[in-house]
């Protein structure tokens, strides 16, 4: 057991971290700016000196900086020293010296971590009389704000930005007194990951631009753990709201997941849920005309609709588990629809079943980051899960930690690691038909059709284990390439394996399983992991139900006389045509929504439900993690969530319906009060998600005998905030769905389950560095345990068991791709900002999702627009060169071309000249 | 008999000394500038609003009676709304004392007694006035080196020019 001695207190700690960590795990406060737990030390501020003794009888001492000191068993330190605390002022007064003494107009001003270190050292006093120097700061696009005066030097802009994120337009320049953090010129910041300046940036250099535009204090806010609902990984965030809107999304710290770091769409995508297109009112459709009514009005309408005949229902991959089920409930299993395609619905079963049956381990994203060969099959992660493309841009270092081990240099010591790491290669493969983010940091990159990236793959698993089938008449090229990666891959300790459904190709999923079950064999830590679609993706196929075709096949039966669409725009999923079949065919079809979609046209009854920050519900990531969101904003009447839609329809087909109503009360659905209640029926239903449960604690929680409080205990304006609407005082919202007091009042503190953690502070720390006094070690997990229930991957030693005594490898190998001469193969061109469906309702990713073009491979370009000929509809696009893109292939963003397109998919080009295409 | 008859003299006496109460409110009395009554928001010596919305008021506000929301003009913060609930507050004067800007200043007006509580709620029309209070020259925007509409990076008091980054000179 290591311990160390600080200011005479012998606190426990743990080799291989440096003093900083040691102390502040210690519960010590001491300042710092330039360290940060993921991005290890420099030693650029020299903020956090202490005085270290060599010893028992050392009475001198020396001043060191703590974070770039190695923790030894016995270190004595002291932090109160008074050298120590002269020398922590110092250092603040120089670098306030320029600071422009702006905080009652800096967004960072009450979360700032300079206001807190200053304060913490006691510097109160400006003796500098002289003129300060100034910097001109830079227009940095939609998302942040540049105020370079408020900069101390700390590098850790830079560092993250460049460093970790992988970023090139963002650097330090001149030199001195001068130094500048910015870009080369005025521009918008182009990587995915640019939002996190805004938390990584000690001071209010960076600051969010959208909630500078609905500015509130952190003390004012109201705080709800949640989970980012803009792609499958399952991001935790905190979204913050005041007077019932939202302001912001940050980053919620869960050590198995997301850890420091959320992408551009996860914390710019909430727009949609302020957005002019949110539905706000029951909306029934009167003479062609949609029109707000009532809610008796709507349910007495949808009572008639239901006295019509059969009804059926579909659920969505971005609905909760709760509002599925409860919609599963109402209309019966058979009449249940997952609302995806049977080839999205098809992908999304065979992923599950191949996760489940993997013999080896499904990583969560940070064991991603320590997987020391990776090979991407066939997915742009960097687009479709982009926080899941930067764990692997992270597991890129795992050489590098390699070498600093055998040099001996702690692997916190962040600039000689990176400096070792620069000549160590780098084991990561990607086979994707386009060029990605990630292509600059692979060791080889493939770019070909998805058919021959999934013959790659089956002869990277035969080479690994012979068991699994051969791939015939593979080139050579390709055969040895094959030879290479899975040289590296069986060599890794920790190899991983990624892929996913962008391409919805089976196949590829197919091999990827293949390669880590062909792993498996030699290490039982051989990781699978498969990129799902959207937020709730994974949750939906372990409920199941038809899929889409199904439900038009029983439509154009006439079995079906309503339709329920649960949060679901099926335009995104169905060609115009099929999509205008299926509304023929229904008489009925009622939408229960959030958000105005194309779709609504067609609907005679539209129901506002809640979007995710104004409900609970439960989402399971695509590594099978049930995390829960809880409401910031509490809606008025009409808007509730979507599973008490349901159940409010459910009570009127009851009124209706004699024989339906005994068959619904026998459900138990129209029973339910709160969301616990539907979690629970959910969990006796579908024993899968029986765990899904426990992935926050329920309503009846409380913490020291009190409800938890969401909104900081200095929150303002309590007794003035709606009083221009009337000065009596109200009492805070209440909601049977969360154990939140909505209030100031209630417990709070550095131990609660982290599920329920809705804003991160402790005395003297305001910051979000306040994070780490919540955390068990830095960098580990929370101490109220990292939220969440893992629902499959935690059995794998059950699974060692029941596991079949062979891999049953797939023998479904698909023919190489052969480019046609009149016709091109259309892949979907994965984009971080636009192909997702809620994000682009938000202004701040709206202005940066770029015009839809169409990707040619480079050499074969028709200059001009070309004329794309889709599923009947004919598009006009600009052309975009994509250098490496094969012969025969075109990229188009998937959704905003044609709405729906169903790929991959052989599509024809012509030029403006009226020339055919491809010749 | 004595004590009785001295206690009624003294009483009596009393009717002949100088009245302490005064005749409010025909007559009022002088109440020091920093008496703390009515509070009032002022501007700058330029004319304009000295609010900046740093919301410190309202969080130093005991019973949270004291409501705003920022917006921006060029760099240039301002409330949007500034609401005060004068039926809570205590006029501890907090709120001065937590303005950086000296915008938020209690004056030497208590009469403030209404019949219907709800016209208690001042809204920034209400509570802005055209000077500048007790602080005639000072301008929180001169001082804070932030750029706004007609002053530039470097042009506040106290600071150089920007520094050219291109320069190859120490």
């Amino acid at each position: 057991m290591t311990s160390i001695h600080i200011d005479g207190r012998t606190c426990p700690t743990r080799p291989d971290i440096n003093l900083l960590q040691a102390c502040l795990e210690a519960g010590a406060s001491l300042p710092y700016f330039c360290w940060h737990p993921e991005l290890g030390s420099v030693g650029a501020c020299r903020q956090c000196a202490v005085r270290q003794f060599s010893g028992a009888d050392d009475k001198t001492g020396r001043i060191v900086m703590a974070c770039m000191t190695p923790v030894t068993d016995g270190t004595i330190v002291s932090i109160d020293d008074a050298e120590a605390r002269e020398f922590r002022e110092g250092v603040i007064e120089w670098m306030m010296v320029n600071h422009p003494h702006d905080c009652p107009v800096c967004e960072e001003g009450s979360e700032c971590h300079l206001q807190d270190m200053t304060v913490m050292t006691g510097h109160n006093t400006r003796r500098y009389r002289f003129t300060k120097r100034t910097h001109r700061s830079q227009d940095l696009g939609p998302f942040v704000k540049h105020e370079m005066n408020r900069c101390i030097a700390c590098y850790r802009c830079v560092r993250f930005y460049r460093d970790y994120a992988g970023g090139d337009d963002l650097a330090a320049f001149a030199s001195h007194d001068n130094v500048y953090f910015g870009r080369a010129a005025d521009g918008t910041l182009e990587n995915a990951f640019s939002g996190n300046l805004v938390e990584i940036c000690p001071t209010g250099v960076f600051t969010d631009k959208p909630f500078s535009g609905a500015y509130s204090r952190k003390w004012d806010m109201r705080g709800a753990p949640s989970v980012c609902v803009h792609c499958a990984v399952g991001c935790n965030t905190i979204v913050n709201a005041r007077q019932e809107t939202v302001r912001r999304v940050l980053n919620r710290y869960n050590g198995e997941v997301n850890r420091y770091v959320l992408c551009d769409r996860g914390r710019f995508g909430h727009g949609f849920v302020n957005a002019a297109s949110r539905i706000r009112t029951p909306l029934r459709r009167i003479n062609g005309q949609l029109v707000p009514v009532s809610t008796q009005d709507a349910m007495a309408q949808f009572s008639r609709m239901a006295a019509r005949g059969p009804v059926v229902g579909i659920a969505s991959s971005r609905a909760s588990l709760e509002s599925c089920f409860s919609l599963r409930v109402l209309v019966g299993a058979d009449r249940f629809s997952t609302g995806q395609s049977r080839q999205e619905q098809d992908c999304a079963e065979l992923g599950l079943s191949l996760l489940r049956t993997h013999p080896g381990l499904i990583p969560a994203l940070h064991d991603m980051e320590s997987a020391d060969a990776v090979l991407v099959l066939g997915e742009d992660v960097s687009a479709t899960a982009p926080r899941l493309g930067l764990s692997l841009r992270q597991s890129v270092r795992q050489a590098s930690f390699r070498a600093a081990d055998a040099a001996k240099v702690p692997r916190w010591m962040d600039a000689a690691v990176r400096t070792l790491g620069s000549e160590c290669s780098s084991a990561l493969f990607i086979a994707t038909p386009a060029p990605t983010d990630l292509d600059s940091i692979a060791q080889e990159t493939f770019h070909a059709a998805p058919d021959d990236i999934a013959r790659l793959g089956f002869a990277i698993a035969h080479r690994i284990d012979p068991a699994a089938p051969a791939v015939s008449d593979l080139v050579e090229s390709q055969a040895a390439l094959a030879d290479r990666i899975a040289m590296a891959l069986v060599a890794a300790k920790k190899p991983l394996v990624v892929s996913g459904m962008q391409y919805g190709s089976p196949a590829l999923m197919r091999a990827a399983a293949g390669i880590a079950a062909a792993l498996a064999t030699k290490t039982p830590v051989a990781a699978l992991s498969l990129v799902f679609p959207d937020c709730n993706s994974m949750g939906l196929a372990m409920v199941g139900g038809l899929s889409l075709d199904a439900v038009l096949e029983k439509a154009e039966a006439g079995e079906i006389a309503t339709l329920v669409i649960l949060e679901n725009d099926l335009s995104r999923h169905l060609d115009p045509a099929v999509l205008a079949k299926l509304t023929e065919a229904v008489p009925g079809i009622v939408i229960i929504d959030h958000t105005m979609t194309p779709l609504c046209e067609t609907a005679c009854l539209v129901l506002p439900a809640a979007p995710f920050t104004e409900c609970s519900g439960t989402i399971v990531s695509q590594e099978g993690r049930a995390q829960r969101y809880f409401p910031v904003v509490f809606p008025s009447a009409p808007i509730q969530s979507g599973w008490r839609w349901v159940q409010a329809l459910g009570q009127h087909i009851i009124v209706e319906d004699e024989a339906a109503s005994a068959e619904i009360r026998a459900t138990g659905l129209t029973d339910w009060r709160r969301m616990d209640d539907v979690t629970l029926a959910l969990a006796r239903d579908i024993p899968v998600l029986a765990a899904a449960v426990g992935a926050a604690p329920g309503a009846d929680y409380r913490l020291e005998e009190q409800r938890p409080r969401n909104e900081p205990h200095r929150a303002s304006g309590r007794t003035v905030i709606r009083s221009h609407i009337s000065v009596r005082d109200q009492p805070p919202p209440a909601s049977p769905d969360t154990p939140f007091s909505n209030s100031m009042e209630g417990a709070y503190g550095p131990d609660m389950p982290a599920a329920l953690v809705p804003y991160f502070r402790t005395p003297a720390w305001n910051s979000v560095q306040s994070l780490s006094r919540f955390q068990q070690e830095i960098g580990g997990a929370m101490r109220g345990g990292d939220p969440g229930v893992r629902l499959f991957a935690d059995l794998s030693s059950d699974q060692q068991d029941n596991r079949q005594p062979l891999y049953s490898y797939s023998l479904d190998i698909p023919a190489a791709f052969r480019p046609q001469s009149d016709k091109v193969l259309l892949l979907p061109e994965g984009r971080l900002f636009g192909s997702e469906e809620l994000s682009l309702h938000s202004p701040p990713v709206a202005a940066r999702s770029a015009a839809p073009a169409l990707g040619l491979p480079a050499g074969d370009v028709p200059p001009g627009r070309v004329t794309l000929h889709l599923n009947g509809g004919v598009h006009d696009l600009p052309v975009q060169e994509i250098a490496g893109l094969p012969e025969g292939i075109a990229l188009c963003p998937p959704h905003m071309v044609s709405r729906a397109f169903v790929f991959p998919c052989q599509a024809s080009l012509s030029t403006a000249d009226g020339k055919g295409k491809r010749t | 008999m004595l004590d009785t008859m001295r206690t009624l003299f003294l009483t009596f006496l009393h009717a002949f000394r100088h009245r302490v109460t005064i005749q409010y409110p025909e007559e009022k009395p002088y109440l020091p500038p920093r008496y703390r009554g009515r509070i009032i928001l002022s501007r700058d010596p330029d004319g304009e609003e000295r609010c900046v919305s740093c919301n410190l008021c309202a969080v130093a506000c005991p019973v949270d009676c004291i409501s705003l929301q920022k917006a921006e003009v060029e760099g240039r913060w301002y409330p949007e709304y500034f609401r005060i609930n004068f039926s809570r507050c205590i006029f501890c004067g907090f709120c001065e004392e937590a303005c950086p800007t000296y915008a938020i200043q209690l004056t030497p007006d208590f009469e403030m007694g209404e019949y219907v509580r709800q016209t208690l709620v001042y809204e920034k029309e209400d509570l802005l006035i055209s000077g500048t209070g007790k602080y005639p020259d000072y301008s929180f925007y001169r001082v804070a080196g932030v750029r706004i509409a007609g002053k530039d990076w470097g042009e506040s008091e106290h600071e150089r020019p920007p520094v050219d980054l291109r320069t190859l000179l120490p």
